[in-house]
């Protein structure tokens, strides 16, 4: 199972460990580098340790793509766990792998013009700390390894959502992500210890047997402490992914975090939750566990849309409106969750869903950014007549709300349709139906921030000037919705190439 | 020459003694106001963890359970760290690390 004994014969030790954590190695060294040169870069030009950052990233993912292509149909790979068990590297995990470091990368191109985190090269050292821990939440198959890039990640975002110290917001977004993440994790880690309890094993592919085999026994006892695990590894989930009963830090830490911060967690972190929580759930419950967990999966996704949506629809504040419209849209991807039982086609949906997303959302959030430092706030009315003052933002804002509203051509529309008919496919007729009111809903308040834009009288006159990464971000982010949502073909094939990589090889 | 113990209290013991302290963490989470008790309280709960992986690893007696309690209390050490620096940051702009005064944001 390991590895190191079997097949060793067939591939060279060090490629065995060196090719599936290869994005991993290359964000260790790119930290030592933004280290090293904060240190010898005037603090005036420190921002030229973004561009290094974002490049740097922008090169692991490049580098990581061609590597998986070419190595992921290797037979060791495809029978085997890597790394003593801890690390399985696979399609799946190269897509969101992909996501996490392009959404850092941009991430940390648009924290450039940021006060305080612009010239700051510890920020970026944190970014990608936590990029290497959602990297290998996205390839975990061990319950260790698991926990462990979940808090590495985690961490790091704690200290990054605090990280403008003197600033009253940022500070409380700081302690309210860490106290409900801290408590979380506590009941995560005791899930963790409740299966390791039941099974014996911390390998996530071995989970499976016992735990059948439990369940089969059929004693309420045996039963109930399965039900307790996943009830608390969901808590752990739930917080992760912002959904719903556990959804109460994210209005406030999105909107007192810093915006390139609030940007990141809002797309690599829930990339990487919703990474592991496909895994987990496909592999570690075993079929007579899916009554429960798809029962649970199912209410989540749709307390989270209703709720997400209809909290939404009072936000004056545009930073809390994507904050719950976020948490909705952790709500529709759900629903690809619930699907993967019955459907790979589940598992591929949720991957698409995820790439759209992340490129969505850091358009939206750069243009907060750049209004926010401009005009100097980031509520709706700030956005009034932003048409006259920067053609250029309000186009890109509207192309990212209409993209999360599932309005063709735009990535978001492929997005939904993908979960929906993924939800079709594995007979959730009804969660489908709901998952299309709630998007209708949905579009009103997006059409109410797009009308402030266009319709609406601005405050001011005069252009806004901005900067060359934040337009470099917004060309990307917008190339990307529009390509994913004309030629979808393509992604969806990826997409479903890692889902059937998921389902179908299981070591 | 050391003496053999010769009993050895049942893995169910320590798995209830362990679920006391994590109902004990998790009450105190929901409880308490103060952010340093909340905080205390939570590691409570990450250590009640411990227990019981301590306690499965020797019923089936397999190290990997210890193992994990290692890197449990490393990531503990962590968080604590951050934790704390949080506090601090939180104290020094407020004056107060009650929860409920945390507000400034709402809606």
């Amino acid at each position: 199972m390991t590895g190191f004994e079997a097949a060793a014969g067939d591939l060279p030790l060090v490629l065995q460990i060196v090719i599936p954590i290869v994005a991993e190695i290359g964000l260790l060294i790119l930290l030592l580098v933004v280290l090293t040169m904060d240190l010898f870069t005037r603090s005036t030009r420190r921002e030229a340790v973004g561009f290094v950052a974002a490049v740097g990233m922008l090169i692991i993912m490049g580098l990581n793509l061609v590597i998986s292509f070419a190595w992921v149909n290797h037979p060791f790979f495809v029978e085997n766990t890597v790394l003593g068990g801890m690390i399985r590297f696979d399609m799946l995990a190269t897509i969101f792998r992909t996501m996490i470091l392009l959404a850092a990368a941009l991430a940390c191109l648009i924290a450039t013009d940021v006060e305080g985190l612009g010239r700051a090269g510890e920020f970026y050292a944190v970014t990608i700390a936590a990029t290497l821990g959602m990297c290998l939440m996205s390839a975990s198959a061990d319950l260790v390894m698991l926990f462990l890039s979940l808090e590495t990640a985690s961490i790091s975002l704690y200290i990054l959502a605090g990280f403008l110290r003197n600033s009253e917001t940022s500070s409380e977004a700081g302690i309210k992500y860490y106290l409900f993440g801290a408590f979380t994790s506590g009941l995560f880690l005791y899930g963790l210890s409740l299966i390791f309890g039941f099974t014996g094993t911390t390998n996530i592919y071995a989970i499976a047997e016992p735990l059948a085999a439990l369940l089969d026994e059929g004693a309420t006892s045996g039963v109930l402490g399965v039900v307790a695990a996943l009830l608390l590894i969901l808590v752990g989930f739930g917080f992760k992914i912002s959904a719903v009963p556990f959804h109460f830090w994210t209005p406030d830490v999105y909107e007192g975090a810093p915006t390139p911060v609030t940007a990141f967690i809002s797309t690599a972190s829930k990339a990487a939750s919703f990474a592991l929580l496909v895994r987990v759930f496909d592999v570690i419950w075993p079929d007579a566990a899916a009554v429960y967990w798809t029962g649970l999966l199912a209410a989540l996704a749709v307390i989270t849309m209703t709720l997400g949506n209809v909290l939404a629809l009072v936000q004056s504040n545009v930073k809390r409106l994507l904050a719950y419209s976020s948490i909705a849209q952790a709500g529709y991807t759900l629903i690809g969750v619930v699907a993967l039982n019955q459907s790979t086609f589940g598992v591929a949906a949720v991957a698409f869903y995820m790439f759209m997303y992340v490129l969505t959302n850091i358009a939206a959030f750069t243009v907060v950014i750049v209004v926010a430092n401009q005009i100097g706030g980031d509520d709706s009315q700030d956005f009034a007549g932003l048409h006259r003052r920067a053609p250029g933002l309000a186009l890109a804002m509207t192309l990212a709300l209409l993209s999360l509203s599932g309005v063709p051509p735009l990535a978001g529309f492929f997005g939904k349709f993908f979960l929906f008919s993924a939800a079709v496919d594995a007979g959730y007729v009804w969660l489908a139906v709901i998952g299309v009111l709630n998007s209708i809903v949905a579009l009103y308040y997006y059409l109410v921030l797009i009308k402030v834009m266009w319709v609406d009288q601005a405050v001011e006159e005069g252009p806004l000037s901005f900067s060359t990464a934040s337009s470099l971000v917004l060309w990307v982010t917008g190339a990307g919705m529009i390509i994913m949502g004309t030629v979808a073909g393509p992604w969806l094939g990826w997409a479903i190439t890692a889902a059937e990589n998921l389902t179908a090889m299981v070591p | 020459m050391l003496q053999e113990t010769t009993f050895l209290a049942p893995t169910s013991w320590y798995v209830i003694l362990s679920a006391t302290l994590f109902i004990m963490g998790m009450a105190g989470v929901l409880i308490r106001r103060n952010a340093i008790l909340i905080f205390m309280s939570v590691e409570l709960m990450l250590n009640s963890a411990n227990l019981a992986f301590v306690a499965f690893a020797r019923s089936f007696m397999d190290i990997t359970g210890q193992v994990f309690v290692f890197f449990v209390i490393t990531v503990a050490a962590a968080e604590v760290a951050v934790g704390l620096a949080l506090i601090v940051a939180i104290f020094r702009t407020k004056q107060s690390i009650d929860i409920d005064e945390l507000n400034t944001m709402e809606g």
